[in-house]
Protein backbone atom coordinates (compact mmCIF):
# COMPACT_ATOMS: atom_id res chain seq x y z
CA UNK A 1 0.00 0.00 0.00
CA UNK A 2 2.94 2.14 0.82
CA UNK A 3 3.98 2.00 -2.79
CA UNK A 4 0.68 3.02 -4.50
CA UNK A 5 0.47 6.25 -1.96
CA UNK A 6 4.08 7.20 -2.75
CA UNK A 7 2.56 6.96 -6.49
CA UNK A 8 -0.42 8.48 -6.15
CA UNK A 9 1.47 11.75 -4.06
CA UNK A 10 3.28 12.20 -7.01
CA UNK A 11 0.11 13.09 -8.88
CA UNK A 12 -2.24 14.73 -6.11
CA UNK A 13 -1.99 16.04 -3.02
CA UNK A 14 -3.04 13.64 -0.81
CA UNK A 15 -2.72 13.72 2.88
CA UNK A 16 -0.93 11.22 5.24
CA UNK A 17 -1.56 7.62 5.11
CA UNK A 18 -2.78 5.55 7.31
CA UNK A 19 -2.05 1.66 7.19
CA UNK A 20 -5.01 0.25 9.26
CA UNK A 21 -4.09 -3.47 8.16
CA UNK A 22 -2.12 -4.95 5.34
CA UNK A 23 -4.81 -4.83 3.32
CA UNK A 24 -6.85 -1.50 4.39
CA UNK A 25 -5.76 2.06 4.17
CA UNK A 26 -7.40 5.73 4.29
CA UNK A 27 -6.07 8.90 2.92
CA UNK A 28 -7.20 12.56 3.36
CA UNK A 29 -8.03 14.13 -0.23
CA UNK A 30 -8.82 17.48 -0.78
CA UNK A 31 -11.84 18.23 -1.91
CA UNK A 32 -11.66 19.15 -5.16
CA UNK A 33 -9.32 16.67 -6.81
CA UNK A 34 -11.23 13.63 -5.38
CA UNK A 35 -13.20 12.72 -8.65
CA UNK A 36 -9.77 12.32 -10.75
CA UNK A 37 -8.26 10.45 -7.68
CA UNK A 38 -11.26 8.07 -7.91
CA UNK A 39 -11.22 7.73 -11.59
CA UNK A 40 -7.69 7.17 -11.69
CA UNK A 41 -7.83 4.33 -8.98
CA UNK A 42 -10.76 2.98 -10.62
CA UNK A 43 -9.43 2.71 -14.45
CA UNK A 44 -5.53 3.02 -13.39
CA UNK A 45 -5.03 1.40 -10.25
CA UNK A 46 -7.82 -1.39 -10.47
CA UNK A 47 -9.82 -0.37 -8.02
CA UNK A 48 -12.95 -0.96 -9.43
CA UNK A 49 -15.05 -1.85 -6.48
CA UNK A 50 -17.11 0.95 -4.47
CA UNK A 51 -17.77 -0.48 -1.39
CA UNK A 52 -19.22 1.97 0.29
CA UNK A 53 -19.72 5.74 1.07
CA UNK A 54 -20.67 7.28 3.71
CA UNK A 55 -20.00 10.32 6.21
CA UNK A 56 -18.91 10.91 9.59
CA UNK A 57 -19.96 13.96 11.62
CA UNK A 58 -17.32 15.49 13.74
CA UNK A 59 -19.46 18.41 15.10
CA UNK A 60 -16.91 19.68 17.44
CA UNK A 61 -14.28 20.63 14.18
CA UNK A 62 -17.25 21.57 12.61
CA UNK A 63 -16.65 19.30 9.28
CA UNK A 64 -17.67 16.37 7.84
CA UNK A 65 -15.62 13.48 6.94
CA UNK A 66 -16.90 11.45 3.47
CA UNK A 67 -15.13 7.99 3.19
CA UNK A 68 -15.14 6.92 0.01
CA UNK A 69 -14.17 3.28 0.15
CA UNK A 70 -13.05 1.25 -2.75
CA UNK A 71 -11.47 -2.16 -2.71
CA UNK A 72 -8.74 -3.49 -5.89
CA UNK A 73 -10.15 -7.42 -5.44
CA UNK A 74 -7.36 -8.81 -7.53
CA UNK A 75 -5.09 -7.37 -4.98
CA UNK A 76 -7.06 -7.68 -2.21
CA UNK A 77 -6.79 -4.46 -1.09
CA UNK A 78 -8.94 -1.73 0.13
CA UNK A 79 -8.56 2.27 -0.09
CA UNK A 80 -10.62 4.90 2.11
CA UNK A 81 -10.45 7.94 0.78
CA UNK A 82 -11.33 10.91 3.23
CA UNK A 83 -13.09 14.17 2.61
CA UNK A 84 -13.79 16.92 4.92
CA UNK A 85 -16.17 19.27 4.37
CA UNK A 86 -16.92 22.43 5.97
CA UNK A 87 -20.58 21.74 8.02
CA UNK A 88 -21.98 24.97 7.29
CA UNK A 89 -21.37 24.59 3.63
CA UNK A 90 -21.63 20.89 3.02
CA UNK A 91 -21.74 20.19 -0.80
CA UNK A 92 -19.90 17.48 -2.88
CA UNK A 93 -19.63 16.83 -6.27
CA UNK A 94 -21.87 13.67 -7.52
CA UNK A 95 -19.88 10.41 -8.36
CA UNK A 96 -23.17 8.75 -10.11
CA UNK A 97 -21.44 8.85 -13.14
CA UNK A 98 -18.61 6.71 -12.20
CA UNK A 99 -20.32 4.19 -10.10
CA UNK A 100 -24.52 4.62 -10.70
CA UNK A 101 -24.60 2.20 -7.00
CA UNK A 102 -23.66 6.11 -5.58
CA UNK A 103 -26.83 7.67 -6.33
CA UNK A 104 -28.10 6.25 -3.47
CA UNK A 105 -25.71 6.47 -0.74
CA UNK A 106 -25.77 9.89 -1.86
CA UNK A 107 -29.70 9.98 -1.77
CA UNK A 108 -29.51 8.59 2.21
CA UNK A 109 -26.20 11.35 2.45
CA UNK A 110 -28.11 13.94 1.77
CA UNK A 111 -31.26 12.71 3.88
CA UNK A 112 -29.57 11.84 6.84
CA UNK A 113 -26.76 14.24 7.20
CA UNK A 114 -28.29 17.11 4.82
CA UNK A 115 -25.23 17.07 2.62
CA UNK A 116 -25.57 18.20 -1.10
CA UNK A 117 -24.93 16.99 -4.00
CA UNK A 118 -25.95 18.64 -6.97
CA UNK A 119 -26.82 17.20 -9.85
CA UNK A 120 -26.87 13.65 -8.40
CA UNK A 121 -30.27 11.26 -9.36
CA UNK A 122 -33.57 11.61 -7.60
CA UNK A 123 -31.15 13.10 -4.64
CA UNK A 124 -34.13 15.27 -3.11
CA UNK A 125 -36.40 12.84 -3.21
CA UNK A 126 -37.40 11.00 0.13
CA UNK A 127 -35.71 8.29 0.91
CA UNK A 128 -36.13 6.34 4.43
CA UNK A 129 -37.48 9.26 6.43
CA UNK A 130 -41.45 10.62 5.38
CA UNK A 131 -42.11 14.08 5.87
CA UNK A 132 -39.11 15.04 7.97
CA UNK A 133 -39.44 18.68 8.70
CA UNK A 134 -36.25 18.70 11.49
CA UNK A 135 -32.73 18.83 11.25
CA UNK A 136 -30.66 16.31 9.26
CA UNK A 137 -31.34 13.03 11.94
CA UNK A 138 -27.60 11.83 12.10
CA UNK A 139 -26.10 15.10 12.95
CA UNK A 140 -24.26 14.69 16.18
CA UNK A 141 -26.37 18.04 17.36
CA UNK A 142 -30.06 16.05 16.29
CA UNK A 143 -30.79 14.74 20.26
CA UNK A 144 -32.86 12.01 19.73
CA UNK A 145 -34.01 11.66 23.67
CA UNK A 146 -35.33 14.89 23.25
CA UNK A 147 -36.71 14.56 20.11
CA UNK A 148 -38.64 11.60 21.52
CA UNK A 149 -39.82 13.27 24.97
CA UNK A 150 -41.21 15.68 22.42
CA UNK A 151 -43.09 13.76 19.78
CA UNK A 152 -43.96 10.63 21.68
CA UNK A 153 -46.12 9.85 24.98
CA UNK A 154 -45.58 7.44 27.11
CA UNK A 155 -48.01 4.72 27.38
CA UNK A 156 -50.50 5.34 30.42
CA UNK A 157 -49.88 3.51 33.41
CA UNK A 158 -46.57 2.18 32.65
CA UNK A 159 -44.14 2.75 36.02
CA UNK A 160 -40.67 2.87 36.34
CA UNK A 161 -38.82 1.65 38.97
CA UNK A 162 -35.21 2.19 40.03
CA UNK A 163 -33.88 -1.29 40.09
CA UNK A 164 -31.70 -1.23 43.43
CA UNK A 165 -34.76 0.06 45.61
CA UNK A 166 -37.70 -2.08 43.43
CA UNK A 167 -35.53 -5.22 44.03
CA UNK A 168 -35.13 -3.66 47.39
CA UNK A 169 -39.15 -3.44 48.17
CA UNK A 170 -39.42 -7.15 46.55
CA UNK A 171 -36.72 -9.19 48.76
CA UNK A 172 -37.23 -7.10 51.78
CA UNK A 173 -41.31 -5.91 51.91
CA UNK A 174 -41.49 -5.20 55.63
CA UNK A 175 -37.76 -2.87 55.62
CA UNK A 176 -35.73 -5.14 57.42
CA UNK B 1 -28.66 -25.39 -18.35
CA UNK B 2 -25.23 -23.37 -19.23
CA UNK B 3 -25.59 -23.49 -22.76
CA UNK B 4 -28.10 -20.78 -24.31
CA UNK B 5 -27.76 -17.16 -24.66
CA UNK B 6 -29.42 -14.92 -22.40
CA UNK B 7 -32.95 -14.58 -23.83
CA UNK B 8 -33.50 -11.10 -23.09
CA UNK B 9 -31.73 -7.89 -22.34
CA UNK B 10 -33.01 -4.75 -20.97
CA UNK B 11 -33.33 -2.05 -23.51
CA UNK B 12 -35.20 0.74 -22.44
CA UNK B 13 -34.73 2.70 -26.34
CA UNK B 14 -38.15 1.22 -27.72
CA UNK B 15 -40.17 2.71 -24.38
CA UNK B 16 -41.22 5.76 -23.52
CA UNK B 17 -39.41 8.94 -24.99
CA UNK B 18 -37.02 11.33 -22.65
CA UNK B 19 -37.31 14.80 -21.64
CA UNK B 20 -34.85 16.99 -21.66
CA UNK B 21 -33.90 16.68 -18.07
CA UNK B 22 -33.58 12.50 -18.77
CA UNK B 23 -36.50 11.50 -17.06
CA UNK B 24 -39.33 9.32 -19.15
CA UNK B 25 -41.99 11.20 -20.72
CA UNK B 26 -45.16 9.32 -19.15
CA UNK B 27 -48.16 10.57 -20.19
CA UNK B 28 -50.84 8.59 -17.28
CA UNK B 29 -53.56 10.75 -18.49
CA UNK B 30 -53.13 9.54 -22.13
CA UNK B 31 -54.47 5.95 -20.37
CA UNK B 32 -51.54 4.11 -21.90
CA UNK B 33 -49.76 3.87 -18.96
CA UNK B 34 -50.59 2.73 -14.88
CA UNK B 35 -49.13 3.43 -11.83
CA UNK B 36 -48.82 0.15 -9.98
CA UNK B 37 -47.81 -0.01 -6.74
CA UNK B 38 -46.31 -3.88 -5.28
CA UNK B 39 -45.56 -3.66 -1.43
CA UNK B 40 -44.90 -2.87 1.27
CA UNK B 41 -46.53 -6.31 1.74
CA UNK B 42 -44.54 -7.48 -1.17
CA UNK B 43 -44.57 -11.19 -2.30
CA UNK B 44 -41.06 -10.79 -3.50
CA UNK B 45 -39.28 -9.59 -0.01
CA UNK B 46 -38.47 -10.96 3.43
CA UNK B 47 -39.64 -7.52 5.17
CA UNK B 48 -41.34 -4.46 4.21
CA UNK B 49 -40.58 -2.86 0.74
CA UNK B 50 -42.89 -1.01 -2.30
CA UNK B 51 -42.11 -0.72 -5.43
CA UNK B 52 -43.71 1.73 -7.57
CA UNK B 53 -43.98 0.56 -11.37
CA UNK B 54 -44.87 1.96 -14.19
CA UNK B 55 -46.71 -0.49 -17.20
CA UNK B 56 -47.73 -0.46 -20.01
CA UNK B 57 -50.06 -3.51 -20.69
CA UNK B 58 -48.80 -6.46 -18.50
CA UNK B 59 -44.92 -4.59 -18.98
CA UNK B 60 -43.16 -2.61 -16.81
CA UNK B 61 -41.49 0.73 -18.16
CA UNK B 62 -40.35 2.03 -14.75
CA UNK B 63 -39.68 0.88 -11.68
CA UNK B 64 -38.85 2.94 -8.69
CA UNK B 65 -38.14 1.52 -4.83
CA UNK B 66 -39.97 2.83 -1.79
CA UNK B 67 -37.74 1.66 1.29
CA UNK B 68 -38.33 3.24 4.77
CA UNK B 69 -41.16 1.12 6.59
CA UNK B 70 -38.65 -0.83 8.77
CA UNK B 71 -36.49 2.34 9.68
CA UNK B 72 -35.19 1.65 13.38
CA UNK B 73 -31.96 4.32 13.32
CA UNK B 74 -29.80 1.52 14.45
CA UNK B 75 -26.65 3.34 13.45
CA UNK B 76 -27.89 6.43 15.51
CA UNK B 77 -29.07 4.36 18.51
CA UNK B 78 -25.34 3.24 18.82
CA UNK B 79 -23.66 6.46 18.79
CA UNK B 80 -25.34 7.07 22.14
CA UNK B 81 -24.35 3.32 23.45
CA UNK B 82 -21.09 2.13 25.00
CA UNK B 83 -19.24 -0.64 22.89
CA UNK B 84 -20.80 -3.20 24.51
CA UNK B 85 -24.59 -2.06 25.14
CA UNK B 86 -24.16 -2.30 21.01
CA UNK B 87 -23.80 -5.74 21.23
CA UNK B 88 -27.42 -6.61 21.63
CA UNK B 89 -28.77 -4.27 18.95
CA UNK B 90 -26.69 -5.23 16.07
CA UNK B 91 -27.97 -8.33 15.49
CA UNK B 92 -31.35 -6.55 14.71
CA UNK B 93 -30.32 -5.05 12.08
CA UNK B 94 -31.20 -8.40 9.93
CA UNK B 95 -33.57 -10.61 10.73
CA UNK B 96 -32.66 -13.45 8.79
CA UNK B 97 -28.87 -13.85 8.88
CA UNK B 98 -28.19 -11.69 12.44
CA UNK B 99 -24.81 -13.42 12.85
CA UNK B 100 -22.78 -11.40 10.25
CA UNK B 101 -23.48 -7.92 12.20
CA UNK B 102 -22.32 -9.89 15.19
CA UNK B 103 -19.19 -10.90 13.94
CA UNK B 104 -18.90 -7.86 11.62
CA UNK B 105 -19.22 -5.66 14.86
CA UNK B 106 -17.08 -7.72 17.01
CA UNK B 107 -13.33 -7.85 14.79
CA UNK B 108 -14.11 -4.09 14.00
CA UNK B 109 -14.08 -3.19 17.95
CA UNK B 110 -11.57 -5.98 18.27
CA UNK B 111 -9.26 -4.39 15.58
CA UNK B 112 -9.39 -1.01 17.19
CA UNK B 113 -9.48 -2.21 20.41
CA UNK B 114 -5.93 -4.37 19.64
CA UNK B 115 -7.59 -7.63 21.07
CA UNK B 116 -6.97 -11.34 19.46
CA UNK B 117 -10.02 -13.23 19.75
CA UNK B 118 -8.84 -17.03 20.89
CA UNK B 119 -8.95 -19.81 18.19
CA UNK B 120 -11.27 -21.57 19.52
CA UNK B 121 -13.63 -18.67 18.93
CA UNK B 122 -12.96 -18.52 15.78
CA UNK B 123 -13.54 -21.80 14.67
CA UNK B 124 -17.01 -21.27 16.70
CA UNK B 125 -17.63 -18.15 15.28
CA UNK B 126 -17.23 -19.56 11.31
CA UNK B 127 -19.52 -22.66 12.13
CA UNK B 128 -21.84 -20.01 13.62
CA UNK B 129 -21.80 -18.41 10.11
CA UNK B 130 -22.04 -21.45 8.10
CA UNK B 131 -25.45 -22.47 10.09
CA UNK B 132 -27.22 -18.99 9.58
CA UNK B 133 -25.60 -19.27 5.64
CA UNK B 134 -27.64 -22.66 5.39
CA UNK B 135 -31.06 -20.80 7.26
CA UNK B 136 -30.62 -17.73 4.86
CA UNK B 137 -30.67 -20.52 1.83
CA UNK B 138 -33.66 -22.25 3.10
CA UNK B 139 -35.86 -19.18 3.73
CA UNK B 140 -34.81 -17.75 0.47
CA UNK B 141 -35.59 -21.03 -1.88
CA UNK B 142 -38.54 -21.31 0.00
CA UNK B 143 -39.43 -18.08 -1.20
CA UNK B 144 -38.19 -18.02 -4.85
CA UNK B 145 -40.39 -21.49 -5.15
CA UNK B 146 -43.70 -19.70 -3.77
CA UNK B 147 -42.70 -16.29 -5.75
CA UNK B 148 -44.02 -19.26 -8.31
CA UNK B 149 -46.69 -20.80 -7.02
CA UNK B 150 -44.38 -23.77 -5.79
CA UNK B 151 -45.63 -23.27 -2.11
CA UNK B 152 -44.89 -26.96 -0.80
CA UNK B 153 -40.70 -25.90 -1.50
CA UNK B 154 -41.10 -23.50 1.56
CA UNK B 155 -42.73 -25.79 3.79
CA UNK B 156 -40.04 -28.35 2.94
CA UNK B 157 -37.53 -25.53 3.50
CA UNK B 158 -39.09 -24.08 6.70
CA UNK B 159 -39.22 -27.28 8.06
CA UNK B 160 -34.89 -28.19 7.94
CA UNK B 161 -34.60 -24.75 8.47
CA UNK B 162 -36.39 -24.84 12.14
CA UNK B 163 -33.84 -28.21 12.76
CA UNK B 164 -31.48 -26.37 12.03
CA UNK B 165 -32.76 -23.06 14.87
CA UNK B 166 -32.76 -26.25 17.00
CA UNK B 167 -29.38 -26.66 16.56
CA UNK B 168 -28.67 -22.72 17.18
CA UNK B 169 -30.73 -22.84 20.55
CA UNK B 170 -28.73 -25.62 21.90
CA UNK B 171 -25.75 -23.78 20.99
CA UNK B 172 -26.36 -20.45 22.25
CA UNK B 173 -30.00 -20.51 23.72
CA UNK B 174 -31.79 -18.43 21.17
CA UNK B 175 -32.95 -19.08 18.06
CA UNK B 176 -33.52 -15.95 15.78
CA UNK B 177 -30.94 -13.52 17.63
CA UNK B 178 -28.35 -15.41 18.79
CA UNK B 179 -26.13 -12.98 20.60
CA UNK B 180 -23.23 -15.48 20.46
CA UNK B 181 -20.32 -13.96 19.11
CA UNK B 182 -18.74 -11.22 21.16
CA UNK B 183 -16.44 -8.25 21.10
CA UNK B 184 -13.59 -10.95 22.38
CA UNK B 185 -14.74 -14.13 21.65
CA UNK B 186 -17.55 -16.24 22.20
CA UNK B 187 -19.78 -16.85 25.32
CA UNK B 188 -19.56 -20.91 25.25
CA UNK B 189 -18.65 -24.20 23.53
CA UNK B 190 -20.40 -26.56 22.01
CA UNK B 191 -22.51 -28.33 23.71
CA UNK B 192 -22.52 -32.88 24.68
CA UNK B 193 -23.48 -34.41 21.58
CA UNK B 194 -23.79 -31.49 19.53
CA UNK B 195 -21.82 -33.05 16.56
CA UNK B 196 -24.07 -36.07 16.51
CA UNK B 197 -27.47 -34.31 16.82
CA UNK B 198 -25.63 -31.42 13.97
CA UNK B 199 -24.84 -34.72 11.50
CA UNK B 200 -28.17 -35.86 11.67
CA UNK B 201 -29.76 -32.31 10.44
CA UNK B 202 -27.44 -32.23 7.66
CA UNK B 203 -28.56 -35.56 6.36
CA UNK B 204 -32.06 -34.25 6.71
CA UNK B 205 -30.78 -31.12 4.90
CA UNK B 206 -29.34 -32.96 2.30
CA UNK B 207 -32.33 -34.99 1.72
CA UNK B 208 -34.87 -32.04 1.65
CA UNK B 209 -32.26 -30.81 -1.06
CA UNK B 210 -32.53 -33.54 -3.16
CA UNK B 211 -36.25 -33.41 -3.47
CA UNK B 212 -36.09 -29.54 -3.57
CA UNK B 213 -33.70 -29.82 -6.73
CA UNK B 214 -35.81 -32.54 -8.13
CA UNK B 215 -39.39 -30.84 -7.29
CA UNK B 216 -38.00 -27.03 -7.80
CA UNK B 217 -35.18 -27.43 -10.24
CA UNK B 218 -36.11 -29.90 -12.45
CA UNK B 219 -39.72 -28.57 -12.99
CA UNK B 220 -40.64 -27.25 -16.50
CA UNK B 221 -42.94 -24.06 -15.34
CA UNK B 222 -40.06 -23.15 -13.05
CA UNK B 223 -37.48 -23.37 -15.86
CA UNK B 224 -40.06 -21.31 -18.05
CA UNK B 225 -40.48 -18.94 -15.84
CA UNK B 226 -36.93 -17.98 -15.19
CA UNK B 227 -34.25 -18.85 -17.49
CA UNK B 228 -33.30 -15.96 -19.19
CA UNK B 229 -35.03 -13.74 -17.04
CA UNK B 230 -33.49 -11.17 -14.82
CA UNK B 231 -30.18 -11.22 -16.87
CA UNK B 232 -27.44 -9.02 -15.01
CA UNK B 233 -24.72 -8.53 -16.99
CA UNK B 234 -21.40 -9.37 -16.27
CA UNK B 235 -20.06 -5.92 -17.56
CA UNK B 236 -22.56 -4.46 -14.57
CA UNK B 237 -21.08 -6.02 -11.41
CA UNK B 238 -18.62 -3.49 -10.28
CA UNK B 239 -20.50 -0.28 -11.31
CA UNK B 240 -23.79 -1.36 -9.21
CA UNK B 241 -21.85 -2.72 -6.46
CA UNK B 242 -23.00 -6.40 -7.67
CA UNK B 243 -21.59 -9.42 -4.60
CA UNK B 244 -22.01 -12.57 -3.58
CA UNK B 245 -24.10 -15.38 -5.13
CA UNK B 246 -25.50 -12.13 -7.54
CA UNK B 247 -22.04 -11.92 -9.18
CA UNK B 248 -21.07 -15.36 -8.98
CA UNK B 249 -24.35 -16.56 -10.82
CA UNK B 250 -22.57 -14.05 -13.74
CA UNK B 251 -19.48 -16.05 -13.61
CA UNK B 252 -17.63 -13.90 -11.45
CA UNK B 253 -16.02 -15.69 -8.48
CA UNK B 254 -16.47 -12.80 -6.24
CA UNK B 255 -16.30 -14.24 -2.52
CA UNK B 256 -14.93 -12.85 0.48
CA UNK B 257 -14.00 -15.95 1.96
CA UNK B 258 -11.34 -16.13 -0.45
CA UNK B 259 -10.88 -13.14 -1.72
CA UNK B 260 -10.59 -11.28 1.49
CA UNK B 261 -9.81 -14.74 3.95
CA UNK B 262 -10.85 -14.24 7.32
CA UNK B 263 -11.53 -16.66 10.50
CA UNK B 264 -10.94 -20.05 9.72
CA UNK B 265 -11.60 -19.82 6.16
CA UNK B 266 -8.31 -20.40 4.46
CA UNK B 267 -8.07 -24.08 6.88
CA UNK B 268 -10.90 -24.81 5.07
CA UNK B 269 -11.19 -26.51 1.85
CA UNK B 270 -13.80 -25.05 -0.81
CA UNK B 271 -14.22 -23.71 -3.97
CA UNK B 272 -16.86 -20.75 -4.65
CA UNK B 273 -19.53 -22.19 -6.61
CA UNK B 274 -19.87 -20.66 -10.19
CA UNK B 275 -22.80 -20.37 -12.45
CA UNK B 276 -22.98 -18.41 -16.01
CA UNK B 277 -26.30 -17.53 -17.08
CA UNK B 278 -26.91 -14.73 -14.82
CA UNK B 279 -30.81 -15.07 -14.72
CA UNK B 280 -33.38 -16.03 -12.14
CA UNK B 281 -32.36 -20.07 -12.85
CA UNK B 282 -28.70 -19.42 -12.51
CA UNK B 283 -28.64 -17.30 -9.09
CA UNK B 284 -31.47 -20.10 -7.54
CA UNK B 285 -28.80 -23.28 -8.31
CA UNK B 286 -25.58 -21.19 -7.68
CA UNK B 287 -27.24 -20.69 -3.97
CA UNK B 288 -28.75 -24.35 -3.69
CA UNK B 289 -25.33 -25.58 -4.89
CA UNK B 290 -23.52 -23.00 -1.67
CA UNK B 291 -26.28 -24.95 0.57
CA UNK B 292 -24.34 -28.14 -0.09
CA UNK B 293 -20.96 -26.43 0.45
CA UNK B 294 -21.70 -24.89 3.40
CA UNK B 295 -23.04 -28.20 4.75
CA UNK B 296 -19.38 -29.59 3.49
CA UNK B 297 -18.02 -26.40 5.68
CA UNK B 298 -19.74 -27.36 9.16
CA UNK B 299 -18.79 -30.94 8.64
CA UNK B 300 -14.92 -30.02 8.00
CA UNK B 301 -15.55 -27.70 11.13
CA UNK B 302 -16.81 -29.70 13.37
CA UNK B 303 -13.95 -32.18 12.69
CA UNK B 304 -11.39 -30.20 12.28
CA UNK B 305 -11.90 -27.49 15.77
CA UNK B 306 -9.52 -27.71 18.72
CA UNK B 307 -11.93 -28.98 21.90
CA UNK B 308 -10.16 -26.92 24.44
CA UNK B 309 -8.83 -23.80 25.14
CA UNK B 310 -10.20 -20.30 26.26
CA UNK B 311 -13.49 -19.00 24.16
CA UNK B 312 -12.55 -15.26 25.06
CA UNK B 313 -9.96 -13.16 25.34
CA UNK B 314 -9.28 -10.69 27.92
CA UNK B 315 -11.36 -7.37 27.69
CA UNK B 316 -11.14 -4.02 29.99
CA UNK B 317 -14.26 -3.87 31.62
CA UNK B 318 -17.17 -3.18 29.15
CA UNK B 319 -18.37 -0.59 31.71
CA UNK B 320 -15.82 1.57 31.25
CA UNK B 321 -14.26 0.16 27.90
CA UNK B 322 -12.71 3.40 26.28
CA UNK B 323 -11.53 2.69 22.73
CA UNK B 324 -8.38 4.43 20.81
CA UNK B 325 -8.99 6.80 18.13
CA UNK B 326 -9.60 5.55 14.67
CA UNK B 327 -11.43 3.70 11.98
CA UNK B 328 -11.82 0.39 10.34
CA UNK B 329 -13.65 -1.68 8.14
CA UNK B 330 -14.02 -5.36 8.02
CA UNK B 331 -15.91 -7.37 6.20
CA UNK B 332 -17.62 -10.94 5.72
CA UNK B 333 -19.26 -12.94 2.72
CA UNK B 334 -22.78 -13.67 3.93
CA UNK B 335 -25.54 -15.40 1.81
CA UNK B 336 -26.02 -12.50 -0.16
CA UNK B 337 -23.29 -10.70 -0.29
CA UNK B 338 -20.06 -8.77 1.22
CA UNK B 339 -21.10 -7.69 4.66
CA UNK B 340 -19.23 -5.28 6.31
CA UNK B 341 -19.10 -2.80 9.49
CA UNK B 342 -17.12 0.80 8.94
CA UNK B 343 -16.29 1.40 12.36
CA UNK B 344 -15.33 4.88 13.54
CA UNK B 345 -13.91 5.78 17.43
CA UNK B 346 -13.09 9.02 18.64
CA UNK B 347 -11.01 7.66 21.99
CA UNK B 348 -14.44 7.99 24.34
CA UNK B 349 -16.58 5.41 25.34
CA UNK B 350 -19.02 5.49 22.62
CA UNK B 351 -18.44 4.53 19.39
CA UNK B 352 -18.30 7.70 17.26
CA UNK B 353 -19.84 6.09 14.02
CA UNK B 354 -21.10 2.81 13.03
CA UNK B 355 -22.11 2.19 9.18
CA UNK B 356 -23.27 -0.98 7.87
CA UNK B 357 -22.15 -2.15 4.61
CA UNK B 358 -25.51 -4.45 3.38
CA UNK B 359 -25.88 -6.24 0.03
CA UNK B 360 -29.10 -5.52 -0.42
CA UNK B 361 -28.54 -1.82 -0.09
CA UNK B 362 -27.06 -2.09 -3.67
CA UNK B 363 -28.99 -5.23 -5.16
CA UNK B 364 -32.66 -3.62 -4.00
CA UNK B 365 -32.25 0.14 -5.00
CA UNK B 366 -29.93 0.72 -8.62
CA UNK B 367 -29.42 -2.61 -9.73
CA UNK B 368 -33.15 -4.09 -9.29
CA UNK B 369 -34.36 -0.44 -10.75
CA UNK B 370 -32.70 -1.12 -13.91
CA UNK B 371 -33.42 -4.70 -14.10
CA UNK B 372 -37.20 -4.57 -13.56
CA UNK B 373 -37.22 -2.68 -17.10
CA UNK B 374 -39.39 -4.47 -19.82
CA UNK B 375 -40.15 -7.60 -17.58
CA UNK B 376 -43.78 -8.56 -17.32
CA UNK B 377 -45.29 -7.63 -13.86
CA UNK B 378 -45.73 -11.32 -13.23
CA UNK B 379 -41.95 -11.51 -13.00
CA UNK B 380 -41.64 -8.53 -10.57
CA UNK B 381 -41.96 -10.81 -7.30
CA UNK B 382 -39.37 -13.84 -8.83
CA UNK B 383 -37.39 -11.30 -9.94
CA UNK B 384 -36.88 -9.41 -6.08
CA UNK B 385 -36.45 -12.66 -4.80
CA UNK B 386 -33.68 -13.72 -7.27
CA UNK B 387 -31.93 -10.81 -6.00
CA UNK B 388 -32.21 -11.55 -1.98
CA UNK B 389 -33.04 -8.83 -0.02
CA UNK B 390 -33.86 -7.73 3.15
CA UNK B 391 -34.77 -4.55 3.61
CA UNK B 392 -34.16 -3.52 7.06
CA UNK B 393 -30.06 -3.83 6.15
CA UNK B 394 -31.06 -0.76 3.84
CA UNK B 395 -32.30 1.44 6.09
CA UNK B 396 -30.57 0.21 9.29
Amino acid sequence: MRELYSQLKQLFPLGELTEQRQDLAFVTVPQEHLRSLLLHLRDREGFTHLVLLTAVDWLEDNIFQLTYLLTNREQQRTLGLRVMLPRDAATMQSIHDIWPTAATYQRELREMFGIAFPDSPRVDEEFILEGWIDIPPYRRDFDTLKYAEENYSQRPGRVTHDPAEHMKQKLYPGGT
Amino acid sequence: MTDHAPLFTPDRSQYPAHKADGTLDIDLASGKYLKLWQGPNHPGITGNMSVELTVCGDEVVEGKVHVGYLHRGFEKLMERRTYIQCFPIVCRICVPEPDFNEYCYAAAVEELAGIKSPERSDWIRTLILEMGRINSYMMYLGGQAGSLGLGVIAQWTTYVRDLMLDRFEELTGARIYHMFILPGGVRDGLPEGFEKRMEETLREMESTMQDVYEVMFCNAVFKKRTVGVGYIDPALLDSYGVTGPNARAAGVAKDVRKDHPYLVYPELDFEPVIGHDSDIYTRADVRRRDVLVSIDLVRQILAKMPRSGPLMASVPNVLHWKIPRGETYVRGECSRGEYGYYLVADGSGYPRRVNVRGPSYTHAMTLLERLIVNISISDVASLMVSLHTYPPEIER
